[in-house]
Parts: structure tokens; C-alpha cells; sequence
């Protein structure tokens, strides 16, 4: 009975319990960073909705420049490597963390933090420029749609900047104890997610916008 | 608690497996698996080889692609036991965001469709 259930994946782990049972709940090192996760996707359900308004506006340009005439592929190339190996990086903190290796953890969040710096002058580069073209979010309904979703995903990665400084003053603080850690991972599930939120705003924004 | 007990209890997304070698390896799979597509999707962005009107369709594949790369290699997304509820809120909020974008993209689609012969109707414009 057992095993037929575990084999559908009812239980945990073909245990007898339901999560609940004999062993407790579960320890607080799975519960919290599973809550985050659920944060997480419901942060990915705002962005949809964001980038839902975005597909409906994109031709509302009211006269005014169009995705081809404002985007620039380069820059979003550069963007896009500086966010992809900053997720990298932070993968080899969390390796490096687990093994509560002080020197690597700060120098892999420090070069996490450092690209993610590098994304954000690039983007807000990009929105100086912009507003500078007579580009500026009041200008359309496209570019209203286009600075509310793009600027969503760059205050995502300012306060995630910010977390990874807080991160590193913790774990320089007060060592590799386990909710220091538990954070620590916390703080990586949300910046691979934002490299993930960031695929799909080069895809449909940037490269889809700027096809010929 | 043994040690087989241990092995299969809930696992957290995001968290590295158990050996340095292994969990590097996952982290350099994932970079280069996305740095290919990344690199593919911006060639396809800018070639004229491929038939155009289905480039839109194939940037959105290796969109999809992509992030289910960086699922499985970098948040450690998996189809084992230890995983089911990861899974499974994963597949909630997959449905959610299907819903809400493809939803609005038909609706909004049919509406400019359907609604207005002049284009100026359509173009929702900004009083300013």
C-alpha cells in the first residue's frame, strides 16, 4: 500500500506520513525557503500580468517612437550576459556557503552583486536615454506598459542588490549559522528567478521587438 | 533518524545537492546550456535565413526553453520524490500566469478585431 502510494508521488517519500505525521513538520529549513518559493511564483503571476498589459499596448504608440526605433540589441545582449553569469555566481555562493567557506561566499556575492550593478546602469542607461529621445512613460500607452514592466524587473534587482549586500554583512557578522543560511538561500532562489523573469522580457520585449 | 530516512525527506528549491563536484557541474551545464540559447535566440532575432512570420513563434520556444533550463539546473527543480510540492506550486503558478497572458492577449486580440474600423480608436492613446 505504502510503496503503490509513493510510487504516485502521494507521500513523502514513500514515509507513512503526509507531512504532518509521526516526524513532525517539516524542519524549518525546508518550510521557510518553500514559502519563499511560493512568493516567488506569485511574483511570476504579477509579471504576467505586466507583460499580459504590455502585448495588449505595444502597437498604442499614439504617433510617437515604436519598439524598433527605441531598442537596442547590443545593450540588451550585455544585459542579458551580466544577469545569466551573476545567477552563475550565485550558484557558486550557495555551493561555497554550505561548506561555510567565508572568503568564497563574499567573493562570489560580491561578483553577483557587481553584475547585477553592471545590469542596472545598463538599464538605467537605457531609460536616461529614452526619456531623453522624447521617449518618457507619459508619452504612449506602449511606453507607459514598457516602463512599468521593465522598471518592475530593475526594482527587483535593486532590492535584490541590496539583500545580497545585507547577505554579506550577515554571513560576515554573525558566520554561517543556520538561519543566516536559510536566508542565504532564500536570497538565491529570488535572484535565479528575476534571471528568469529577465528571459522573458529580452524574448518578448527586446528581440521580438525589434524584428525586422 | 537513519541515514536512508534523511535522503528522503522535502528538499527546498534552490538547494544544492550534496557533492562539490556534482553541484558545480549542475551550475556549468545550466550556464552553458543558457548561454546557447540565449545565443540562438538572438541569431534567430537577426538572420533572414529562417521564414519570418514563424520567428516570433520559435523566440518564444527557446524563451520557454530556457527558463525551464534555468529551473532544473540553477533552482534545482526536479521529477523526484523530494520534490512533489515544489512541483506541483511550480504547476500552479504555470497555470496562472498561462491563463492571465493568454487570456488577455486573446480577449484584447478579438477586441481590436472586432471593435474598430479606424485605427485611431484602436490606438489607445494618452490624454495629455
Amino acid at each position: 500500500m505504502t510503496t503503490e502510494a509513493a510510487t504516485i508521488g502521494l507521500t513523502h517519500g514513500g514515509s507513512e506520513d503526509t507531512g504532518l505525521g509521526h516526524r513532525g513538520p517539516e524542519s524549518k529549513s525546508i518550510v521557510v525557503p518553500y514559502g519563499f518559493w511560493l512568493f516567488i511564483l506569485s511574483d511570476m503571476v504579477l509579471f504576467s500580468a505586466l507583460f499580459a498589459t504590455y502585448a495588449a499596448l505595444v502597437n498604442a504608440t499614439d504617433g510617437g517612437p515604436t519598439t524598433n526605433q527605441l531598442f537596442d540589441r547590443t545593450l540588451v545582449a550585455i544585459e542579458t550576459m551580466a544577469l545569466l553569469f551573476s545567477s552563475f555566481t550565485c550558484g557558486l555562493a550557495m555551493i561555497a556557503a554550505k561548506r561555510a567557506n567565508m572568503a568564497w561566499t563574499q567573493i562570489w556575492l560580491l561578483v553577483t552583486g557587481l553584475l547585477g550593478a553592471v545590469f542596472l546602469f545598463i538599464e538605467l542607461y537605457e531609460f536616461a536615454h529614452m526619456i531623453a529621445e522624447g521617449a518618457p512613460p507619459q508619452r504612449s500607452a506602449f511606453l507607459s506598459s514598457f516602463f512599468t514592466l521593465v522598471g518592475c524587473h530593475g526594482a527587483h534587482v535593486t532590492a535584490g542588490l541590496l539583500w545580497i549586500g545585507t547577505m554579506m554583512a550577515q554571513i560576515w557578522a554573525k558566520g554561517f549559522k543556520e538561519h543566516i543560511v536559510r536566508r542565504l538561500l532564500c536570497l538565491s532562489i529570488f535572484w535565479h528567478a528575476l534571471d528568469i523573469i529577465w528571459v522573458a522580457i529580452f524574448t518578448i520585449v527586446y528581440l521580438i521587438g525589434t524584428l525586422p | 533518524m537513519t541515514q536512508d530516512e534523511n535522503d528522503l525527506l522535502d528538499v527546498a528549491p534552490g538547494q544544492p545537492h550534496s557533492n562539490i563536484l556534482s553541484e558545480t557541474a549542475a551550475y556549468v551545464i545550466g550556464l552553458a546550456l543558457a548561454l546557447i540559447l540565449t545565443g540562438v535566440s538572438f541569431w534567430v532575432a537577426s538572420t533572414s535565413v529562417l521564414w519570418g512570420p514563424g520567428v516570433a513563434v520559435g523566440l518564444v520556444v527557446l524563451a520557454i526553453a530556457q527558463m525551464g533550463v534555468h529551473l532544473v539546473f540553477f533552482l534545482h527543480i526536479t521529477s523526484g520524490p523530494d520534490n512533489t510540492n515544489n512541483v506541483l506550486a511550480l504547476a500552479f503558478g504555470v497555470l496562472i500566469v498561462f491563463l492571465v497572458m493568454v487570456g488577455t492577449i486573446w480577449i484584447m486580440a478579438h477586441m481590436t478585431a472586432n471593435m474598430a474600423p479606424p485605427p485611431e480608436l484602436t490606438n489607445l492613446q494618452m490624454q495629455h
